[in-house]
């Protein structure tokens, strides 16, 4: 509860610096500019640096922890995409963990409960993470996608194309205090929001994943749920000039940027926040969206028995076998009667 | 002796393939894949010399006006919940007058009061939207006043 709390009140923090900075024009400059470009900076040279650093590291030997059949006599069934033995099984498998998180899907849960035969531990899937990290992950990925309409001009039809599929589910909501329609509420914004809320939840109330929760768990859930209310609000609640926003966006991805004059500070606070979490991604867990590539686990072909692994650090040894050795001693152990493989 | 030819030479491994470890190249053009990806919008818009905006002309007829609906700064950001609002008072509730925060009074109606005035549509309302991706569907049952009847029937 205190790593959930501590983080709590950097998120606090990180909202309120853009919501007071907004009213000064230097801080605007560095809010709109300056950090956006330094967070995009810090987070590339940051991911490359830390995926070299982990393609020097020795993999000595494969570890697939397997979940089905390897292949060895013809009769018995191999499972040849949960433990391959080939380049290509080894891809399908990638795919479906990269797209599909297919280890989270085997996830079990065990728990003891009763049954007519007394306390029974029991192992059950648990599929409710799962559903949740999908919905996370794939709205996630909408989410980018349909901003990509602020930095491509003219805009492909391919982004225009998600954003249509995105906003079929229209709802409309009239009251005097609030009404929403237009612009069509997003689906992927409002799940995003939904799911993220449901995985930070999971750490709070489930008393085992609390347990192993840290401060940086909680931080980026936290702040992932910060940008999404802030992009809902954005778009729904407090509106903001959206010409000059994307003037300000292109300017960005044109390197020639120019500061909007007249756009409301939950701007700010919404791509102050989004520059925090790019700056932050190469020092966090976020960084399992390349090491996800990487996993030794999943990426080695199970082919142990078939193929020789040599580690590449092994010292030197001198080996006699024992071939080497008949052809040594062949005439002596001869005389002596013993029995050789070549005569 | 180099590792290999030992192994080679040993009877028991004859027959196995040696397989190097050393993934890096694969690492490093899923890299550049990446930072390829990540930067696509600035080579997009490079290779599409994308041309700044061209601003929004306002009508002769509303510049002499000086008034909209509500002031410039709420018109530029929330028009359309403005629009939303009024479609579904007049089509629901039959309401057609609006009074405004500062008590002028106004027909809400898109073809003859919004159009009236903003009687440029391409040089107004579309300048932005294309620029923002916005798809309008305004027009879809809407006339607009300042265009023939064949040009309203597209």
């Amino acid at each position: 509860m205190k790593n959930f709390l501590i983080s709590l009140v950097a998120i606090a923090a990180l909202w309120l610096i853009p919501y007071f900075a907004a009213n000064v024009a230097v801080l605007k400059l560095l809010i709109a500019v300056i950090i956006p470009y330094a967070a995009v900076v810090i987070f590339l040279v940051g991911f490359i640096y830390k995926v070299i650093d982990w393609s020097k590291s020795a993999v000595p030997f494969r570890i697939p922890t397997t979940a089905g059949q390897q292949k060895s006599l013809p009769w018995i069934k191999a499972n040849n995409i949960d433990n391959p033995f080939t380049k290509m099984g080894v891809i399908i498998r990638m795919l479906l963990e990269v797209l599909a998180f297919r280890s989270l899907f085997r996830n079990t849960t065990m728990s003891v409960s009763e049954t007519e035969h007394g306390k029974r531990l029991a192992y059950k899937t648990e599929i409710f993470l799962w559903i949740g990290a999908m919905a996370f992950h794939y709205c996630f990925l909408v989410v980018v996608l349909r901003h990509l309409r602020f930095f491509l001009d003219p805009v492909p039809a391919c982004v225009q194309l998600v954003e249509f599929f995105d906003g079929l589910m229209r709802v409309e909501f009239f009251s005097s205090v609030f009404s929403i329609g237009l612009p069509g509420i997003m689906m992927s914004g409002l799940i995003l929001l939904a799911a993220a809320i449901f995985l930070l939840g999971r750490r709070l109330f489930n008393a085992k994943v609390k347990y192993i929760s840290l401060m940086a768990d909680y931080f980026p859930l936290q702040l992932i749920i910060a940008i999404a209310i802030s992009g809902i609000f954005m778009r729904h609640f407090f509106k903001v000039d959206l010409t000059a926003v994307k003037q300000l966006s292109m300017g960005l991805a044109t390197f020639s940027p120019v500061i909007p004059t007249n756009v409301g500070s939950i701007f700010y606070i919404h791509i102050f926040l989004v520059s925090m979490l790019v700056m932050y991604i190469p020092f966090s867990k976020l960084m399992h969206m390349a090491g996800v590539f990487l996993s030794p686990t999943r990426n080695l072909t199970a082919d142990t028995r078939m193929n020789r692994h040599i580690n590449p650090w092994n010292h030197d040894v001198k080996t006699h076998n024992y071939d080497e050795y008949e052809d040594e001693f062949r005439e002596v152990m001869k005389n002596a009667g013993l029995r050789v493989e070549k005569e | 002796m180099n590792d290999k030819a030992e192994l080679s030479n040993a009877s028991a491994s004859a027959s196995m393939k040696l397989i190097p470890s050393g993934d890096k190249k694969w690492i490093i053009l899923g890299l550049i894949i990446f930072v390829g990806l990540f930067t696509f919008p600035i080579w997009y818009n490079m290779l599409k010399c994308s041309a700044p905006i061209q601003p929004v002309v306002l009508s002769a007829k509303a510049k002499a006006a000086g008034y909209c609906v509500l002031p410039k700064s709420e018109m530029v950001s929330a028009h359309m919940q403005i629009l939303d609002e009024w479609r579904d008072i007049v089509v629901r509730e039959g309401e057609r007058t609006y009074t405004s925060p500062s008590g002028k009074i106004f027909t809400m109606s898109l073809s003859n009061t919004c159009l009236d005035c903003h009687n440029n549509q391409a040089e107004f309302c579309d300048r932005c939207h294309q620029y923002a991706s916005v798809k309008t569907y305004c027009m879809d049952c809407h006339v607009n006043p300042s265009k023939s009847l064949k040009e309203n029937m597209q």
